[in-house]
């Protein structure tokens, strides 16, 4: 299927220190990726860099089409026709991310002009049924109410119901459920999986917890330092993770089954960006280290089935392992 | 509401009622008005009677009473100096300040407010810095200074205005542009750094990330923020409007308020000094009662505190 976006060795450079490393994506229609990594990898980056919304000292190169549409350089225009109309984004704090003095009905009629020039009633219908749509109770009422008004959930409800005014193709959720409670959370991700079922809509899940990423994407892309590291099918991902950082990821996270384990984390800390190591950026923290990795910058790297993976050691891939031929026949 | 206006109200009035205190007892300790206005001439006997008849004999908690059982009746008393009532002599003097203040008020906001939000979205910017080293130029050097200044450039040097009085309006010129420059440098850089707070804030990204162009998340979305902590400083300047322009009509001998209150301070002419001080302490309680009662209007979130508060 052709992608619906495609990002093409895109790279962010703050005063000449390089955020975001050459970072190529595809994402088909419909289709729920999820990004995993550490605070500072990159993940929010790309997206923010791929509609400009970067402030103006951060440097951006490299591709982002959508539709046949390039969205880097683009002028602002066409960048605001995009922005909320075939893309959406939502944001790690709800409270934060809505306009304090400004009633929510009016934030959402603000969206719904833009992209679907409505006004007035018709305006205030549609936000409405947006609102019902994501599960706030009371939607009349609410359009009233300011955002301090509502809980935590409910402003992310608004934020989604915000970001579906332009009926986008893709909707991108930053941490979406980073500030909220633990219930609410599972709510909101259940909201943004049974939109996208139903609307077709691609969605992209920024989160550096792993299982949420997992539980509800069908693929997810590890980062690590500005690049991809691996990208696999969720599933395979979990059932073998091919890079020694997924690995590590995966290790880190607590067993709900099986008795009680002390939990496995990953020696050393994430590199400076600002002096990264000459070889792999993961080199130093790597326990399947080998000599090339000093010197040598991965590049990733098709590895089987809908998996690329950014590591040197040929181990981290499907044929040199010792279950490479069910896997490699699955993939036959 | 009615909770929160007569709360604000009552500390109004406290704040006045202890500026009133307050003058009516240094301005007692600090001199002798008798002595002062007969001169040091004047026999003894003579400076007994002035004392008797504007009460000066009497203990100062008795003089406090009475003045302020007068002043309940609205009568401020007389000036001792020209025997005329205190708040005609006063009153009469007020537009005079107010064609000084207004217009350099309207100077403050229409200058100090659009640079300081042109600043802050060319953060960085050679105009930005330009506006910067301007403002805090305009807000460091004193009044005085200033005025100084402008003097010698436009009045000693150029001769295009004249350097002190009141006959022509090309008089008022000088003085408004010395309050109107200073304040604007201070609503400047208070403007810039309130913009460059709310510009950070994730709503401004949130709304450029569903398509709002950006001069419309300035004016709709950034502005209506950075607004609040700025109108504080407008509060601030309106309530000066009286009391501002002291040392500025000084300077170019206009014969306002301010050149009424450090005269009648020199002379203790103490119904005057109370009057002038009373009128300034009511035109900032007024400045700040408007002011919280605007922050209601631009900050929703402060609208329910109150009452939230008030509901115990």
């Amino acid at each position: 299927m052709a992608a619906l976006l495609s990002l093409r060795d895109l790279r962010v450079a703050f005063d000449g220190v390089a955020t975001l490393r050459g970072l190529s994506l595809d994402i088909a229609p419909g289709e729920a990726l999820g990004m995993v990594g550490e605070s500072g990898c990159g993940k929010s980056i790309t997206w923010l860099a791929a509609l400009g919304l970067l402030p103006r000292k951060a440097r951006v190169e490299g591709s982002a089409r959508i539709g046949g549409t390039e969205l880097i350089g683009a002028p602002p225009a066409l960048l605001d026709d995009i922005r909320g109309g075939r893309i959406g984004m939502i944001f790690q704090d709800p409270a934060s991310a809505l306009n304090p003095v400004l009633r929510i009905g009016r934030q959402l009629a603000e969206a719904l002009r833009l992209h679907q020039g409505l006004t007035g009633e018709a305006a205030r219908a549609e936000a409405k049924r947006l609102l019902d749509i994501v599960g706030i109770p009371d939607a009349a009422r609410r359009l009233n109410a300011y955002p301090h008004e509502l809980s935590g959930g409910q402003n992310q409800r608004v934020m989604i119901a915000m970001a579906l005014a332009g009926n986008p193709d893709l909707l991108i959720a930053d941490e979406p459920t980073t500030a909220l409670d633990a219930t609410i959370q599972v709510q909101i991700l259940d909201l943004l999986g049974q939109l996208r079922r139903e609307r077709n809509m691609a969605l992209v899940l920024i989160s550096h917890d792993l299982g949420l990423v997992a539980e509800h994407c069908d693929r997810v892309a590890v980062m690590y330092a500005g690049q991809i590291v691996e990208e696999a099918p969720s599933d395979d991902l979990f059932a073998r993770p091919l890079h020694p950082y997924a690995e590590g990821l995966l290790r880190a996270l607590p067993r709900l089954t099986g008795p009680r384990q002390p939990l496995d984390p990953i020696p050393g800390t994430v590199p400076d960006m600002r002096a990264l190591p000459p070889g792999c950026a993961f080199g130093p923290r790597c326990p399947r280290r080998i000599n090339a990795c000093r010197s040598t910058q991965p590049r990733l790297r098709e590895a089987g089935r809908g998996r690329r993976v950014n590591c040197l050691n040929d181990t981290a891939s499907p044929a040199a392992s010792g279950t490479s031929g069910r896997m490699t026949g699955d993939a036959a | 509401m009615l909770r929160f206006l007569s709360l604000r109200l009552g500390r109004a009035a406290l704040t006045i009622v202890l500026v009133v205190t307050f003058a009516f007892v240094v301005l007692r300790l600090s001199g002798d008005p008798a002595m002062l206005i007969m001169g040091a001439e004047a026999s003894p006997e003579a400076i007994a009677a002035f004392r008797a008849s504007w009460g000066l004999d009497e203990p100062i908690w008795v003089q406090y009473f009475a003045y302020f059982g007068a002043l309940a009746q609205g009568d401020l008393g007389m000036s001792m100096r020209d025997g005329r009532p205190a708040l005609d002599m006063v009153l009469d003097r007020v537009p005079a300040t107010l064609a000084l203040t207004v217009p350099a008020l309207l100077i403050k906001i229409g200058l100090g407010i659009p640079a300081g939000i042109y600043a802050a979205l060319h953060r960085d910017s050679a105009i930005d810095r330009a506006v910067m080293v301007l403002a805090i130029a305009g807000f460091t050097v004193p009044s005085f200074v200033l005025s100084l200044l402008l003097v010698l450039l436009f009045a000693v040097k150029l001769g295009w205005l004249p350097s002190g009085g009141n006959q022509t309006l090309l008089h008022a010129v000088l003085p408004v542009l010395t309050l109107g420059i200073g304040g604007a440098a201070i609503l400047a850089r208070f403007t810039r750094s309130a913009m460059l707070e709310v510009l950070n804030q994730p709503y401004v990204r949130t709304a450029s990330a569903k398509g709002v162009p950006w001069r419309r998340v300035v004016v709709g979305h950034v502005l209506p923020n950075a607004m609040i902590p700025t109108v504080t400083i407008i509060g601030f300047m309106v309530g000066n409007l009286i009391a501002g322009a002291v040392v500025v009509e000084s300077v170019f001998s206009w014969p306002g308020i301010g050149r009424m209150l450090v005269t009648a301070v020199a002379n203790r002419d103490l119904a005057v000094v109370q009057t002038i001080l009373l009128l300034v302490a009511a035109t900032m309680v007024a400045a700040n009662l408007i002011v919280d009662l605007l922050y209601g209007v631009l900050d929703p979130r402060l609208r329910q505190a109150p009452a939230a508060r008030g509901g115990h």
